[in-house]
């Protein structure tokens, strides 16, 4: 009675958990070390050695640039350095944020053709 | 003086581009062979696509390390016993004529002349366009799976896969494993096309079964599955993505476009399958031929995976996908003639190595092209691009300025590229290659009268900040003045 219990509660905190609970939890795979990030002026904590744009969409931040002729809102789309999709500003220097790992004290800006 | 003018050429025996199965393969078996051999890719480690690594700060489970990851490692301790130099983290930006590889790196700029090049550079995701592809929070099932199997996220609280072939099964499958939530799975192969391929499938019983199991997951999890269906639309209100659906044709064409249905989520996963990746072949200006059984076009290869260029091997899923078992054979087969070719290893050594690769090939093979039929280009899914889609997505052209550019006389790919700027932009139109050929194509008759791009540097875009490293004014050469 009691196991079924906490096991709905689990299911119920699951539901109402934010985009952050897209991470897979740590019973399944430990990540050894975190960092502080600077994203378009907020500091944010991420797993050491994510892949960039991955530590933007779990916080919500979909719309990595804008297109070059009718400025619409473009996210990552291939994730393997092909599609140039999510084009960042990395301390300065423009990268595909698929090809970024998170590091302490790298800054990011969002937002390229706004 | 700085790098940027005294950026030495090394020269080495062998040059590998794409550390997946195949390149590692072939380096190895090169390598072993007495070869100076370098590996290059832009990740961080090898495995390619299929065998990603997670970070090395992440640690899973003995429980949840999938046997992708197992195989994975394994390839990462081959190289690591090895003699040869391997470069992550370096992007291959131009490959010249005399076999030059030029690489921007961690540490700027590096240049490599090969006397041979094993080109291994693996698969790109089809995904032919429909309106709302460009909204974020739709991505490639390639992409997904990559966020599952080596990020150990989930690509939505409530994900909508779509597509076709194995991946599709592989996305749905990993989202359950990892404890998300699969809202639909869209596959355009209806259930007599899985049974079509069912005899193929049997050539390795171990993968049929495993596959098997995974569609046996996704029956449990209660997920609707709408075989011989395509996605129409999406369309984004608030945060949930409204997924129009339609049933369609083998051929892909949508049957019934009045009764579509709609399912939602906050990410749609979607891939129509993978083609090879033709990008450097097509600069080195390689014969290439179109064979969609192999996926699409590919460089024209001899038995022993030598390109029409000298010097110049191809491997992997770049000679066709037949998918990750078969590409182990097609590297050490491609490594082998590259060292006999250069006189390393002997003509009889040879023929006595390649015979027991040619029958595990062959085998491996089989399974591979039963999941390339399972994701086999579909000429008239062309039909989802309406008018008002954006085609190209680097330059924001749309299928309507295609269409006009072809109605006003554009008969090739090169000259639709010219006029409309579609596949000009940063991706060098790996992207949109498939969606625009197919549609000029329907056009002209067949894709070999489309043609294809002709292949272009810089391959990957280089950040000037990393050509130029530490060069400063102070650097800028000031030659004397002439005199008067």
């Amino acid at each position: 009675m009691f196991k079924v219990s906490i096991k709905k509660i689990f299911k119920y905190l699951d539901k109402i958990n934010t985009k952050q609970s897209l991470r897979v939890s740590g019973n399944r795979v430990v990540r050894k070390g975190y960092a502080t990030l600077t994203i378009d002026g907020c500091e944010i904590k991420a797993p050491v050695g994510e892949i960039l744009a991955v530590t933007l969409f779990v916080n919500g931040k979909l719309t990595l640039k804008y297109s070059s002729r009718i400025k619409e809102p473009r996210g990552f789309f291939c994730l393997m350095g092909s599609c140039q999709e999510c084009l960042v500003i990395v301390d300065g220097i423009i990268l595909p944020a698929c090809q970024v790992f998170v590091q302490e004290g790298t800054i990011v800006k969002t937002g390229i053709n706004k | 003086m700085t790098k940027i003018f005294t950026n030495d050429i090394k020269k080495v025996d062998l040059v590998v581009l794409g550390a997946g199965p195949a390149g590692v393969a072939a380096a190895n078996v090169a390598s072993k062979e007495g070869a100076e051999v370098v590996i290059i890719d832009e990740n961080s480690s090898a495995g390619g696509q299929i065998y990603r690594a997670p970070p090395n700060e992440f640690q899973p489970q003995n429980s949840f390390k999938s046997d992708e990851f197992r195989e994975g490692e394994k390839q990462r301790n081959i190289l690591e016993n090895s003699n040869l130099t391997a470069l992550f983290k370096h992007r291959v930006w131009s490959v010249s004529s005399d076999l030059v590889v030029s690489t921007v790196g961690p540490n700027g700029l590096s240049s490599w002349h090969a006397r041979s090049l094993i080109i291994a550079n693996g698969a790109l995701e089809r995904i032919i366009p429909f309106p709302g592809w460009t909204i974020p929070g739709v991505i490639g099932l390639a992409a997904s799976t990559i966020l599952l199997k080596s990020q150990y996220v989930l690509p939505g609280q409530s994900t909508v896969v779509a597509g076709c072939g194995p991946l599709l099964i592989a996305v749905a499958n990993g989202i359950i494993k990892s404890g998300g939530k699969v809202s639909a799975i869209i596959d355009l192969n209806s259930k007599s096309d899985w049974i079509k391929a069912f005899p193929r499938l049997l050539s390795r019983p171990d993968q049929l079964f495993k596959g098997m199991s995974w569609f046996a997951n996704i029956m449990k999890a209660g997920i609707k599955l709408y075989g011989g269906h395509a996605v129409t639309n999406t369309k984004q209100v608030d945060n949930v993505l409204r997924i129009s659906i339609a049933p369609i044709n083998s051929a892909g064409s949508i049957l019934d476009s009045k009764n579509q249905k709609i399912v939602e989520g906050d990410c749609l996963a979607i891939g129509h399958g993978l083609f090879p990746s033709t990008e450097i072949t097509r600069l080195l200006k390689a014969k290439h031929i179109y064979d969609p059984l192999k996926g699409g076009w590919v460089p024209l290869i001899d038995d022993d995976f030598r390109s029409s260029i000298p010097g110049v091997y191809i491997a992997g899923d770049a000679t066709g996908i037949s998918g990750a078992f078969s590409a182990v054979q097609k590297g050490r087969i491609a490594g082998m003639a590259a060292v006999r070719d250069l006189n390393v290893m002997s003509s009889q050594k040879y023929k006595a190595k390649i015979k027991s690769e040619l029958i595990i090939l062959k085998k491996n093979e089989n399974f591979g092209k039963a999941a390339v039929r399972l994701m086999k280009f579909r000429p008239e899914l062309i039909q989802t691009i309406t008018s008002e889609t954006i085609v190209c997505r680097c330059e924001d052209v749309f299928r309507s300025e295609i269409d006009e550019a072809i109605e006003s006389g554009a008969r090739d790919l090169n000259q639709l590229k010219a006029w409309t700027r579609c596949g000009m932009g940063p991706c060098q139109g790996r992207t949109c290659s498939e969606a625009i050929e197919a549609i000029l194509a329907s056009k002209v008759g067949s894709r070999e009268l489309a043609g294809q791009w002709t292949g272009r540097t810089p391959l990957r875009p280089v950040p000037i900040e990393q050509i130029i490293g530490k060069y400063t004014y102070e650097d800028i050469p000031i030659p004397e003045n002439a005199p008067l």
